[in-house]
């Protein structure tokens, strides 16, 4: 009870700043306080001057390396904007939008936050071939005040990620981008939980306030709307379940979405991260399965006998693929998104010729920014559409896997 | 590669364009004709955009795999 009473005077501190943070917000309220024209020739200046800084701050890896003579002889080779993708060609001539988007869509040992400032995040690599644990921070590999990366114990440094130097086989454990945002959604996920459960216990039968009227209605349409809609009699048993998976494939999607620094790692758009979430599910499907289901699978009541040997293969190969298209489609819909987002971004730079034509940068910005807006908008709908879908089509799984049938309703 | 690669992701996209619209159009007749059931249809029409989409989704990710 000493917790108790100590998190009790916590609380309402906390609550009290949520207040005036939100009563900040609403006083505020920006859409109120432009007109129309005000926000037209507000937009067309932020464009202009977005364009501006990111052509300049293209040309800025240009200018640090002027001790390279090559450099200053020909013009042509001015680096691209984002650095780290190119690290290891750091002279090629054009912008490069497929690599910059691979670079972001891929998982990598540092967090990238803003020109040549990066986070350094923990290595811990297993080398298979020398038996032996390797462990740094990934800032030991970046040059003291130089550009490029260094070997470290038979290590380097490629497009962010740690490679082997003589090839030998490793197992990365690192604490990577993809990890850290993941770690940083389960904190938002256990403040915001802990919150509404200590509201709960504390306001016994009051009106749900603050975060509790936000959460409420979200717990309440995952465990009404989608669980005991699909699954049926003892759909609680598995609510739990549903309710963490659709708040940890939200908290991640909209983390993906934030375009600066604790954001911005694609997260939920990352193969392994969807594959623990489908294993998951097939777990939940298969290992609570009720006798009808397998019996449905292996031996089709009412079915020729020689038709079993075509259908019961099929039945089999549906047990995974269930998942694997649930895995799939989380992972092609949010990296489809961050492809999209980053190549219309990346048209400020293509139009702008690298930071050469200031006025095709602000061209292309004036094209990008409405296009950004909206396609941004779309995936704010799509980070809640596709955990909507996962849990839907998770219960509905489930909810097949724990029918039961009377012998009378054989189909 | 590449330019195969591109039509593929070009057809799948025409194919779940083709199946979402189809979807989405037959549920609004469905809407109109009768507007008490418009949460179920709703419904049963994210879940089933969901399924083509998941199909294209595929489609598009093999043609990235293909372009190495």
């Amino acid at each position: 009870m000493i917790l108790g009473l100590n998190l009790d005077k916590i609380i309402p501190k906390i609550k009290i700043k949520f207040l005036t943070f939100a009563a900040l917000f609403s006083k505020i309220n920006i859409l109120k306080a432009f007109s129309m024209v005000n926000r037209l020739i507000f937009s067309f200046l932020f464009s202009v001057i977005f364009s501006f800084f990111a052509s300049a701050s293209s040309e800025a890896p240009n200018a640090s390396s002027s001790d390279d003579t090559t450099a200053k002889a020909k013009p042509s080779s001015h680096s691209e904007a984002n650095r780290p993708a190119t690290s290891h060609d750091a002279h090629s001539k054009t912008f490069d939008p497929v690599g910059l988007i691979m670079h972001h869509i891929a998982d990598a040992n540092e967090f990238h936050v803003l020109g040549h400032t990066s986070m350094p995040l923990p290595v811990i690599i297993y080398n298979k071939d020398k038996k032996n644990w390797f462990t740094t921070m990934s800032s030991a590999f970046h040059a003291y005040h130089g550009e490029g990366t260094v070997d470290v114990h038979g290590y380097k440094m490629e497009q962010s990620r740690i490679h082997p130097l003589d090839g030998s086989q490793i197992i990365d454990f690192s604490i990577t981008k993809n990890v850290f945002g993941m770690l940083l959604g389960l904190i938002l996920l256990l403040i915001v939980f802990f919150l509404v459960s200590r509201a709960y216990s504390n306001r016994v039968n009051e009106v749900p306030k603050g975060f509790q009227s936000l959460m409420e209605p979200l717990i309440q349409f995952v465990a009404h709307d989608i669980a005991k809609e699909n699954i049926g009699k003892n759909y609680l048993k598995f609510v739990p379940f549903l309710v963490c998976i659709f708040f940890f494939i939200l908290i991640n999607n909209l983390l993906g979405l934030i375009p600066i620094f604790p954001g911005s790692a694609n997260i939920s758009g990352n193969i392994s991260f969807t594959f623990a979430l489908g294993f998951l599910a097939f777990i939940m499907i298969n290992v609570f399965a009720k006798k009808d289901y397998w019996g449905h699978i292996f031996v089709m009541p009412g079915v020729p006998k020689a038709l079993l040997l075509i259908l019961t293969p099929i039945e089999v190969m549906g047990i995974f693929i269930k998942p694997i298209a649930l895995m799939l489609r989380l992972f092609g819909n949010i990296t489809g998104g961050h492809i999209a987002i980053l190549s219309i971004a990346s048209m400020v730079f293509i139009l702008g010729n690298v930071g050469k034509s200031i006025g095709g940068s602000i061209g292309g910005g004036i094209i990008a920014i409405p296009l950004l807006i909206f396609v941004n908008a779309m995936e704010l709908f799509v980070a809640f559409l596709q955990a909507y879908v996962f849990t839907l089509l998770t219960s509905i799984f489930i909810g097949i896997a724990q029918e039961e049938h009377s012998h009378a309703d054989h189909h | 590669m590449t330019a195969i690669a591109a039509i593929g992701c070009g057809l799948s996209a025409l194919g779940a364009g083709i199946g979402i619209g189809m979807i989405g159009g037959k549920a609004m007749e469905g809407i109109a004709r009768q507007p008490e059931a418009s949460g179920e249809i709703r419904g049963a029409m994210i879940i089933m955009a969901a399924l083509v989409e998941g199909a294209a989704l595929i489609a598009i990710i093999f043609s990235f795999l293909s372009k190495g």
